[in-house]
């Protein structure tokens, strides 16, 4: 047995245990605390896979902004813990898990049935990579050959906005969203607020450029981007933007609005909605993917930091 | 002139394919637009919106019949299986037609209620916003060809919706959208598990390639289990139902009736794609059994619960309950000798139930939305006189319940004279005794509502503010375009058997009609809560003595169903019904030979 595989066996326990460990545990923050290692240990197998794309996403989502979210109703929920101690009874216990047990038993069978080696279209994106000038796979699939699915999940992250600033009061709409954070100015937290966001925005950057031909791209150098604001906030450095602010929104809908704008003209100049043409492919998806990072990054804070809950003076 | 079956076989873009591209952008550029712009010029960039889709409906409409099968559109020029085709068949456009009537109806009637002013500036911004959304959202699935564009369809449509549910803000209706959004992703979950199933299989997830491609492996089951499952749980099948009574009855009205009347019917298209277009060999006559049988338990227990609701918002959302049931009926009906799904007379009338359910329960919520702000509150009990003071509500209530018990001419009654027909043909009696059995419980719950509404006034008083004249129109217009549906060419989109529901105004087709409408008041007789007036009741008081040991033993079944229900809208049951489904429909499958 060699080392790697060893390093996977042990992995694969771990993923497993915590999954379990974060599942059964009784306080909502241990369990939140479990579930972000748990995202991070996941990012590593998918590193294991070969699905850097992936790992980095869920890296940053899964381990890094999802756990900040979660984090956060983790110490809302506190008070409220003692309230929601009813437990199902004990037939219904059982029945879960024996269903639960089932479903994961059908879903592994199934898996291990499927044809190997796998059907894919990865050999055919690879030769259709002429088509944008850029080499790294997943970009060409989520830009150019499934552009419509990406575009439209980017609509999904506004609505997700929208859907989170309906739940403010109707006294507070148009203000900022989330409490106006104070840090101690000489603070540890302050001293990473300062020192940590340069550096960010360099690699958040880097990711996005580097996402052209090796694993990175907009997403995941939004989230990173994201992270190194809500940093800021969290300092008491910068405030969040009122939600009234049009500048702002702009902002919000630059990725997905690009995208269309993009589309429509392939539909009445070019061949068809969301048709490059091969010579100018690269720098319109760039462009379009230099929007989206600051979408995604905006948005991504902005769903972190809540409802709006103060009015703007 | 479209094949009785069409078949989505082209691997070209078709003349007109820019149009199917233009009614997603549309609504999506309103979005985008209305976003920015906000607060004050959200209603207006909606109205621009709407109009410019609407147009482009009609335009889908035109252009179907004329081209030679299903329009198509390649994303990009990209053809399957490396990109992604959008292709409008019989069925796409009979449902865009439809969503777009509904979307127009309720705009006007939400005029009024969510005006871009300073008091109410945040439910507005919403309310616009995610009615687009909600638009773009269900012309991405009647015309997406590929599953996982489907997917992306159902992501947008859940995050259009769910905050539709708490626009009031009041803790109850947190609590429901909150159930809502959970359980939809549950359903989300299981159905990206099947559609990452099928590819593995199958390396694509193009509708076309894979129908040519999928067979009765055990991760095929798996998968369609799975994904049946996940869309049952968005469409609040029974036993299904735990997040759909709070969350449609707790919404603005104009909300309800774009939840109840198409947002369910987001995620039942999306079955009738994967049974009819994926997978129309794979299920097997079991499978189409179970999902009638489950049809046929929502239609009991939805119209049995509704009789014994106290509001009428609450009675209309078990009706919606009800009639989801109605919509599963057609699967066994279109089983075919051959062992497949067949596109037939079963398959239209199941999608003209879908079509005249989504506008009938629409115009039912609108009426009941006026009568909730003209008298303040919406029980049943209260409702003495308001046939008086909005005789066009009433009036809109009624059409709207007509259409929804099958009376000739409507869109109902003719899907009841298709699935009958197909019945009749299968030698499948008891779908038709449960189809019968629908209308009558429908009848009843219609019935019930109308004759608190026309007592003469008790001591009850408006204390609400009156209901724009606007709000009663489009609820009567859109019940009556319910009612009309009979009318209408279906031939041109719909496998309509020749002969098919010809009769619409005969002396036959009118005593079909008496059965509904007899049998109901004898239901809401026996099932009903009834609090009229107690100087109305007087009257009636011998009547009432003589039946009083039969209602008491059907008032018996009655609580029981009642208990049934609520030990279901509990989350561990509910969640545990969720994986049993899933497994009940993976070993029906595989029982099939």
């Amino acid at each position: 047995m060699s080392v790697a595989t060893a390093f996977e066996i042990v992995l694969a326990a771990v993923v497993l245990g915590l999954g379990i460990w974060t599942t059964a545990v009784r306080e909502t923050y241990s369990a939140t605390v479990g579930f972000v290692a748990y995202g991070l240990l996941v990012a590593l197998v998918w590193v294991r896979l070969d699905a850097v794309d992936v790992a980095l996403t869920e890296a940053a989502i899964g381990g890094g902004l999802g756990g900040v979210l979660l984090l956060g109703a983790a110490a809302r929920l506190r008070n409220t813990e003692l309230v929601l101690t009813e437990a199902p009874g004990k037939a219904t216990q059982v029945a879960a898990a024996v269903l639960a047990a089932l479903t994961g038993a059908a879903l592994a069978g199934a898996v291990l049935l499927l044809p190997d080696p796998a059907p894919t279209l990865a050999p055919t994106v690879v030769e259709h990579a002429w088509a944008t000038g850029m080499t790294n796979p997943v970009t060409n699939v989520l830009m150019a050959f499934r552009a419509m699915d990406t575009m439209l999940e980017k609509v999904v992250l506004l609505l997700a906005i929208v859907g989170v600033w309906s739940l403010a009061t109707d006294g507070a709409w148009g203000g900022h969203p989330g409490p106006r954070h104070r840090a101690d100015p000489h603070g540890v937290l302050v001293f990473l607020a300062r020192l940590l966001p340069p550096v960010g925005i360099v690699v958040g950057i880097y990711i996005l450029w580097t996402g052209a031909n090796h694993p990175g791209g907009a997403f995941q150098g939004g989230a990173i981007l994201a992270s190194m604001w809500l940093l800021t906030i969290m300092a008491g450095l910068t405030d969040t933007p009122p939600v009234s602010s049009r500048r702002w929104r702009l902002v919000l809908v630059a990725g997905p609005g690009l995208f269309l704008v993009v589309g429509l003209a392939g539909l009445w100049l070019g061949a068809a909605f969301l048709a490059y043409p091969p010579a100018q492919a690269k720098p319109l998806i760039l462009g379009i993917e230099v929007a989206m990072i600051l979408t995604i990054a905006v948005t991504l804070g902005l769903l972190i930091a809540g409802a709006p809950e103060r009015s703007v003076k | 002139m479209l094949s009785p079956a069409p078949a989505l076989d082209a691997m070209t873009s078709s003349p007109g394919g820019s149009l199917l591209v233009l009614s997603i952008v549309v609504p999506v550029a309103g979005v985008l637009v209305a976003f920015v712009l906000g607060d004050r010029y959200v209603r207006l960039v909606a109205y621009v919106a709407i109009l410019l889709g609407s147009a482009i409906t009609l335009a889908i409409l035109v252009a179907l019949p004329q081209s030679k099968g299903p329009i198509v559109y390649l994303l990009g020029t990209w053809s399957p299986p490396l990109g992604i085709a959008l292709r409008a068949d019989g069925l796409s456009a009979v449902m865009l037609a439809a969503t777009a009537a509904v979307i127009c109806a309720v705009a006007a009637f939400a005029a009024a209620d969510f005006p871009p002013t300073a008091t109410k500036t945040r439910a507005s911004f919403a309310f616009w916003i995610l009615l687009l959304a909600i638009w773009g959202a269900l012309n991405t699935i009647f015309l997406g060809g590929d599953l996982f564009t489907l997917y992306v369809a159902l992501e947008l449509l859940t995050f259009a919706a769910v905050p539709l549910v708490s626009l009031e803000g009041r803790a109850d209706t947190l609590w429901a959208a909150m159930q809502y959004l959970l359980f939809a992703l549950l359903g989300s979950v299981l159905y990206l598990l099947g559609t990452a199933l099928l590819y593995g299989l199958h390396g694509t997830l193009d509708i076309v390639l894979l129908s040519h491609r999928v067979s009765a492996q055990p991760a095929a089951l798996a998968a369609a289990a799975l994904m049946t499952a996940g869309l049952l749980a968005k469409t609040a099948l029974f036993p299904l139902h735990l997040w759909l009574p709070p969350a449609h009855a707790g919404a603005p009205s104009a909300a309800s009736a774009i939840l109840s009347g198409l947002v369910v019917k987001g995620s039942f298209f999306i079955v009738v794609r994967l049974w009819f277009n994926v997978m129309p060999g794979l299920p097997g006559f079991a499978a189409t059994q179970l999902l009638a049988v489950l049809g046929a338990a929502a239609i009991v227990l939805g119209s049995v619960v509704a009789l014994r609701q106290q509001r009428l918002k609450l009675l209309i959302a078990y009706s919606t309950l009800a009639q989801i049931g109605y919509l599963f009926l057609m699967f066994p009906l279109a089983f075919g000798s051959s062992g497949k799904l067949e596109s037939g007379g079963a398959l239209a009338g199941g999608l003209l139930q879908a079509v005249s359910h989504a506008t009938a329960k629409a115009a039912m919520f609108m009426a009941a939305g006026s009568i909730y702000a003209t008298l303040g509150q919406d029980r049943i009990s209260g409702l003495g006189g308001v046939g008086r003071i909005l005789p066009i509500s009433v009036l809109a209530f009624a059409l709207s319940g007509l259409a929804l018990m099958g009376l000739p001419p409507g869109g109902a009654y003719l899907a009841k004279e298709l699935l009958l027909q197909a019945a009749a043909e299968q030698g499948q009696w008891w779908w038709a005794v449960v189809l019968h059995a629908g209308g009558i419980f429908t009848g009843a719950y219609v019935v019930l509502v109308l004759a608190h509404a026309m007592v003469p006034a008790g001591r009850q008083t408006t204390s609400g503010s009156a209901a724009p004249r606007i709000q009663e129109v489009a609820a009567l217009a859109l019940a009556l375009c319910s009612l009309l549906l009979g009318f209408l060419p279906w031939e041109a989109y719909l496998p309509i058997p020749l002969g098919g529901g010809s009769d619409k105004l005969g002396f036959a087709a009118l005593s079909k009609a008496l059965l509904p409408l007899l049998g109901g008041a004898m239901v809401a007789i026996l099932l009903g809560r009834w609090e009229l007036p107690p100087e109305h009741l007087s009257r009636w008081k011998a009547f009432l003595e003589a039946i009083d040991p039969v209602r008491r033993a059907a008032l018996a079944p009655s609580d029981l169903i009642g208990r049934c229900d609520d030990v279901l809208r509990q989350w561990p049951t509910a969640c545990i019904c969720l994986l049993s489904l899933a497994a009940l429909f993976a070993a029906s499958m595989l029982a099939s030979p």
